[in-house]
């Protein structure tokens, strides 16, 4: 990260000059980045030599310091945090963006959401030729490349829709109809899908279907496999090839990934917003052992911890769960209100340790993730 | 007893449907029945619920939400006749008599508050601290505030709290909310009346009379640790 700061500051134009020559794909969206990242490289992989931020680090310095770090590399897999998406897309002219969802995120840090949509939505009107690989079921995401020439459309999922009420285009009411959603004020409607999947296949164009059995859990994941498969193809990957690589992802930097920590078994998932926390929450196994969730209030977290409202907690309600964190006395106060029993225990490791022996699912927000992960690295990976 | 939490699909931002939550929950713990009504865009406003709950919006959204309660002025009415309604945020705007969004275009809003919105220079946002200014309130009021419009209050509303520290209304004005007949606004945004039970019991107070004592001891552990925390943005 420091080689990329220094870089950046010696020549603006760095990142254009090591994205000269690579077909490179750009990842962005609200949720998933990292793991759709994670897999669109897999993919890429089938077709040659890829450079990739791998560890998340999705503003310019990371991406400079994971281009320069793979020069002779002919493509390049790039999760780019969504309000650097244009200027990042000026600089490497990606042959690919892919959108995956937008929905609230760090309020306090980032902005207002249709804000964010208008800024990609005007990024994408500079780079006509690229092929925008978009999620069709997210209303926002629909609206930034409805406009672009060459759109790939993918049925990814849409499972918060609590953002998209209103239409990103008139501002009157948006209508759904099962799947299909429609705005009521404008033409702009959900695009009929080139891509999609279900509980055991994916489906593409021209007939392609294939059976698609991750190693990542989580229907949310199966989205993200589909646009990272997605992408891969239009860039001249074999689908049965690139289907075989996401689906061997298993891991995503420590995220669910299961660690030893004496006793405990502890499995790790992470959560940022109230679309995150959904998911990460739908992913966790009552059945398997006990429940700890940590919660930090840090600037990359976000301050506000309003959001913590938003997620329906009310899920744990038979099952007692360890509130843990720097803002853990947030958490816990919703889950009283939740109705959900707990307790309260800032240290997250001493929080897993209150646990009966055996399995532990730990779900974290951001610097709570990367502080558990600091702590397991150091005691040694299972 | 009946909460309505209106429209949380367009006004609710920032959790702000734990309000209600609080709200329920607190009677319920005392033993009172409880539940919300949850009004959307498919729905008129009833006007017979006990209490009212409104958050916060987005631009679009919001507009969408002001049409909505004056097609069905449920909830003039029922504020009218002295129902409690709490406004969160862009509610106050919202309630006011116009606001004006940050593309310059003036809306008319609900008309229940004597106030009126423009676009501050910024975007006011981080924790909040004021001291009430409402009989039967004691405790300082603790939040998180995010907000572009800047409120002004009119003879017919008066301000909730004083500010100690952050913006509230509007930047250097010194005042967050406002209260006029049985409606209380507010700028701590989401679920504010998590950290603020004396306020909820205020709130519910007025539809069921007075209330016994219910401490939380983590509501309370809660309250010394944002009271303390420095406003950092």
């Amino acid at each position: 990260m420091i080689g990329g700061l220094v870089a950046l500051a010696l020549d603006k134009s760095v990142l254009r000059q090591l994205g000269e020559g690579r077909r490179t794909v750009v990842v962005t969206g609200t949720n998933g980045k990292s793991t759709t990242t994670r897999m669109t490289a897999a993919a890429l992989g089938t077709l040659g030599s890829v450079a990739t931020n791998a560890e998340g680090a999705n503003m310019d310095a990371g991406l400079v310091a994971a281009l320069a770090g793979s020069r002779d590399a002919s493509l390049a897999a790039l999760e780019v945090d969504e309000m650097h998406v244009p200027h990042v897309a000026d600089a490497v002219e990606p042959a690919v963006i892919v959108l995956l969802n937008l929905s609230r995120d760090q309020l306090d840090r980032v902005g207002e959401i249709n804000h964010i949509e208008r800024t990609l939505r005007g990024g994408l009107a500079r780079h006509p030729s690229t092929v925008v690989v978009a999620n069709c079921d997210d209303v926002l995401m629909t609206s930034a490349a409805y406009d672009s020439p060459h759109v790939v459309w993918v049925a990814a999922g849409g499972g918060w829709a609590n953002d998209s009420v209103s239409c990103p285009r008139s501002g009157e009411i948006i209508a759904r109809d099962g799947g299909h959603w429609y705005s009521t004020g404008t033409d702009f409607k959900r695009p009929t899908p080139q891509w999609w999947y279900d509980d055991a296949n994916i489906y593409g164009p021209d007939g392609l279907s294939l059976p698609m059995t991750l190693a990542l859990p989580g229907t949310v994941n199966r989205g993200n496999a589909t646009q990272a498969v997605a992408a891969a193809v239009t860039l001249g990957a074999d689908p049965a090839a690139a289907v075989a690589a996401v689906s061997g992802v298993d891991e995503v930097a420590g995220r669910y990934s299961t660690v030893q920590l004496g006793a405990h078994s502890v499995r790790m998932l992470l959560a940022k917003n109230p679309a995150g926390w959904q998911e990460a929450l739908s992913m966790v196994d009552t059945d398997a052992g006990s429940v700890v969730i940590s919660v930090n209030g840090q600037v990359p977290d976000g301050e506000d911890l309003s959001w913590l409202w938003d997620v329906n907690f009310e899920h744990f309600v038979e099952k007692p769960v360890v509130a843990a964190g720097e803002r853990g006395t947030d958490l816990a106060v919703r889950l009283g209100y939740a109705g959900v029993e707990h307790t309260l225990v800032h240290n997250a490791v001493e929080a897993i340790t209150s646990c009966p022996p055996g399995h532990v699912e730990v779900v974290a927000n951001y610097t709570a993730f990367l502080q558990l992960n600091r702590t397991f690295g150091r005691s040694g990976r299972g | 007893m009946r909460i309505g939490l209106v429209l949380p699909d367009v006004m609710g931002t920032y959790g702000d449907g734990g309000n209600s939550v609080v709200l329920r929950q607190r009677l319920r713990l005392r033993g009172f029945d409880a539940e919300i009504v949850e009004i959307t865009l498919s729905d008129p406003v009833p006007s017979e619920l006990d209490l009212y709950t409104l958050g916060g919006a987005e631009d679009y959204a919001q507009r969408l939400a002001t049409k909505h309660l004056k097609q069905y002025p449920g909830l003039q009415q029922a504020a009218g006749r002295g129902a409690p309604v709490l406004a969160i945020c862009a509610a106050i705007q919202v309630l006011g008599h116009w606001y004006e969004t940050s593309s310059g275009e003036r809306v008319d809003g609900v008309g229940l508050l004597d106030v009126t919105t423009s676009p501050q220079r910024e975007r006011t946002i981080g924790e909040v601290v004021s001291q009430p200014l409402v009989e039967g309130l004691t405790e300082k009021l603790t939040g998180f505030e995010n907000h572009r419009g800047g409120t002004i209050l009119g003879s017919a509303a008066q301000p909730l709290a004083k500010v100690i520290s952050g913006a509230g209304n509007r930047a250097g004005d010194g005042i967050d909310g406002a209260v006029q007949g049985s409606v209380v606004a507010t700028y701590l945004h989401g679920p504010c009346l998590a950290r603020n039970p004396q306020l909820a019991d205020h709130l519910l107070s007025k539809v069921v009379g007075e209330l016994k004592p219910l401490d939380i001891d983590e509501v309370a552990q809660l309250r010394r640790e944002r009271l303390a925390a420095p406003r950092r943005v």
